[in-house]
């Protein structure tokens, strides 16, 4: 993207100004850098409002009640607008003896980790994914940086100089770190079975008709969903898991003190960590962009057909992406208002003596079953399926001698192995079967 | 005028980052300010890995070094806390013991890595021409006992194990340690 806007904007000076851009000038990529920041602040920001709003009518529906009716016409879909503009309106109080640093500092480190996650989530693959930032580790970056949010709530615990924001930043953190540990081993059971840590290649593999989402891969994987949704809601800080703003306990916990613009910057972090989670899980288990019916490849929407039936392929697939985000905060939504809260320790039980234990044997058992029947449950239309099996028994064969062993004082290649290393396939699968030159 | 190199920018900007807060974490006195600044420095930190294209070195970084942090703020507050925002005072002999000890590690750090021919930087002709490589297959295989970056060397299986169930005692260890006692039922007659 960055060298496609230095482009355009090498046309559109030269043609102005009579200015020349590189094509690996710096202006591109920080244009593209801000396009993707704008688009993906807008999608935690909008779909804030979304889940507000929709949050209540779900309430309503459970509660028997109608929920907002009035503001924008026939849904009160604008509520929430209305509650941002009372928002923005407040008084911003900060008490007495609070930390003034910290205090305002907490909301933004809370937004911060949740707006990083969206960083590495792909919502299209393909050839040309759509994704801010394609990590080869995306499953993994994305599990560090949504731990952090915890931070924000800690400090604001702390620096509130209240007793009820320190009891449920306490409690937050107990929970957040306990349940860090199942929730990553659930995380692990897609990366076995594709291979790769790389969530663009996970979306990928998962291509074709429902059948082939992990979720229904093997009856382990089944299981892993579920207890993947569970710690996902409480590393989120979901009822019936939402010990730190328990309000029959705690006021409001870690965000007692605050109110105004401050306060729904937490807000707007809480969604935004939900709807990470749920597109999380939806690319891991539910195929991801790729819907239960292979609508866009039976029409011959691929890259192979050129450029713009790819590109629309992808925006479809983005759709569908956001449709199973969205499909998963409503469940969340519908969990929340139809259990109880936990106590603390029911909580800590739940994770150790549950969760843990279920995800460990979820991973295990998946992967004798790759082992034993690497296609999955039932019949896989994939020819080209990744054999994790084979991989694993064949002898691992070196990429590269990036010191040979006469040459002591050499650091740099040589310009001709650059070449041939340039020239060299780099996704993960054929990384590891490239042969070494035979001289 | 040459054009900016941004790598060396942004080196140059994160390596500040990363001084400029473990500066602020021996200066400030107030211990969750410590280790909020704490956090700052290794999450620069993570930024340098990322730069150097080791997005899983950095990744790790940030779950490990940043996320451990988290622990020690947690532990800073419950056990620390005697009155509200406790603030530490060193005296005088101790900074300067402190400094003596930092400026001489420093200067030993300086002098090893200036000595060595092999630890300076590429040219920019050669960091451009090194191939970006997925950074996780290479050190996963290395794990399994495969290295595929040299054919000599052999891999870190043995290692890797004794690590895991090294990590594997540590944990139930720390279970056994923590597990609820079992009361004796006392029998009131």
């Amino acid at each position: 993207m960055a060298q496609g806007i230095n482009r355009l904007l090498d046309g559109l000076l030269e043609w102005a100004l009579d200015w020349s851009v590189a094509d690996d000038s710096a202006l591109g990529y920080v244009l593209a850098a801000l396009v993707h920041i704008f688009l993906l602040v807008n999608l935690i920001a909008v779909g804030a409002l979304l889940f507000i709003w929709l949050e209540r009518k779900v309430s309503g529906r459970i509660q028997d009640r109608l929920g907002p009716t009035r503001v924008g016409g026939k849904f009160g879909w604008l509520q929430t607008l209305a509650d941002g503009i009372k928002l923005l309106t407040k008084e911003d109080l900060m008490p007495q003896g609070a930390d003034k640093f910290l205090f305002k500092l907490a909301p933004y480190m809370s937004f911060c980790a949740s707006l990083a996650a969206f960083m590495a989530i792909p919502f299209a693959g393909g050839t040309y994914p759509f994704v801010a930032l394609h990590l080869n580790v995306a499953v993994f970056f994305i599990l560090a940086v949504l731990g952090l949010e915890v931070f924000g709530v800690i400090l604001a615990g702390y620096s509130s100089a209240s007793k009820w924001s320190l009891f449920g930043a306490m409690r937050e953190a107990a929970q957040v770190v306990s349940y860090e540990v199942p929730l990553g081993m659930c995380a692990v059971v897609p990366v076995l079975l594709a291979g790769s840590m790389d969530l663009v290649v996970i979306g990928d593999k998962q291509a074709g008709a429902f059948w082939n989402w992990y979720l229904f891969h093997d009856p382990f994987t089944f299981i892993t969903f579920w207890v993947y949704l569970t710690c996902a809601i409480a590393s989120v800080n979901r009822a019936p898991f939402d010990l730190a703003e328990a309000e029959s306990e705690l006021v409001a916990g870690f965000h007692t003190e605050y109110s105004g613009l401050r306060w729904s910057f937490f807000f707007m972090a809480e969604y935004g960590s939900m709807l990470a989670v749920s597109l999380l899980a939806s690319i891991l288990f539910l195929g991801g962009w790729h819907g239960p019916i292979p609508v866009a490849s039976s029409l011959g929407l691929t890259f192979e057909n050129g450029f713009w039936f790819g590109i629309a392929a992808n925006v479809l697939g983005t759709l569908n992406v956001l449709f199973k985000g969205v499909l998963g905060v409503t469940v969340m939504m519908w969990v929340r208002w139809t259990l109880p809260r936990l106590r603390i320790d029911q909580v800590i039980t739940t994770c150790l003596k549950y969760c843990v234990p279920i995800a460990a044997v979820g991973f295990l058992g998946a992967t004798l079953w790759q082992y034993q029947w690497p296609n999955g449950m039932i019949f896989d239309t994939r020819a080209e399926n990744f054999n994790v099996a084979e991989l694993w028994t064949q002898e691992p064969v070196p990429f590269v001698e990036a010191n040979p062993p006469d040459d002591t004082a050499g650091r740099a290649l040589p310009v001709a192995e650059v070449a041939r290393l340039q020239s060299l396939p780099r996704t993960d699968s054929e990384f590891l079967r490239i042969p070494l030159p035979q001289d | 005028m040459e054009p900016i190199y941004w790598p060396s920018f942004l080196f140059l900007l994160f390596s500040a980052l990363a001084c400029a807060f473990a500066i602020a974490v021996v200066v400030s006195t107030n211990i969750v300010r410590m280790a909020l600044y704490l956090v700052m420095s290794l999450a620069a930190t993570a930024g340098l890995f990322f730069l150097a294209g080791a997005d899983f070195v950095g990744a790790m970084q940030i779950l490990i070094y940043v996320g451990g942090t988290l622990v020690l703020l947690v532990f800073g507050v419950m056990l620390t806390s005697q009155e509200r925002f406790i603030s530490m005072k060193t005296s005088q002999g101790e900074l300067l013991t402190a400094g003596l000890v930092g400026a001489s590690l420093f200067a030993l750090l300086v002098w090893a890595a200036w000595s060595v021919p092999e630890w300076r930087g590429l040219s920019r002709e050669e960091v451009a021409a090194i191939p970006v490589e997925p950074t996780a297959t290479p050190i996963g295989m290395g794990l399994l006992g495969a290295r595929v970056d040299s054919v000599n060397a052999s891999g870190y299986l043995l290692i890797f194990e004794i690590v895991s169930v090294h990590l594997l005692v540590v944990l139930i260890g720390a279970a056994y340690l923590a597990r609820a006692k079992r009361k004796r039922s006392v029998i009131v007659e």
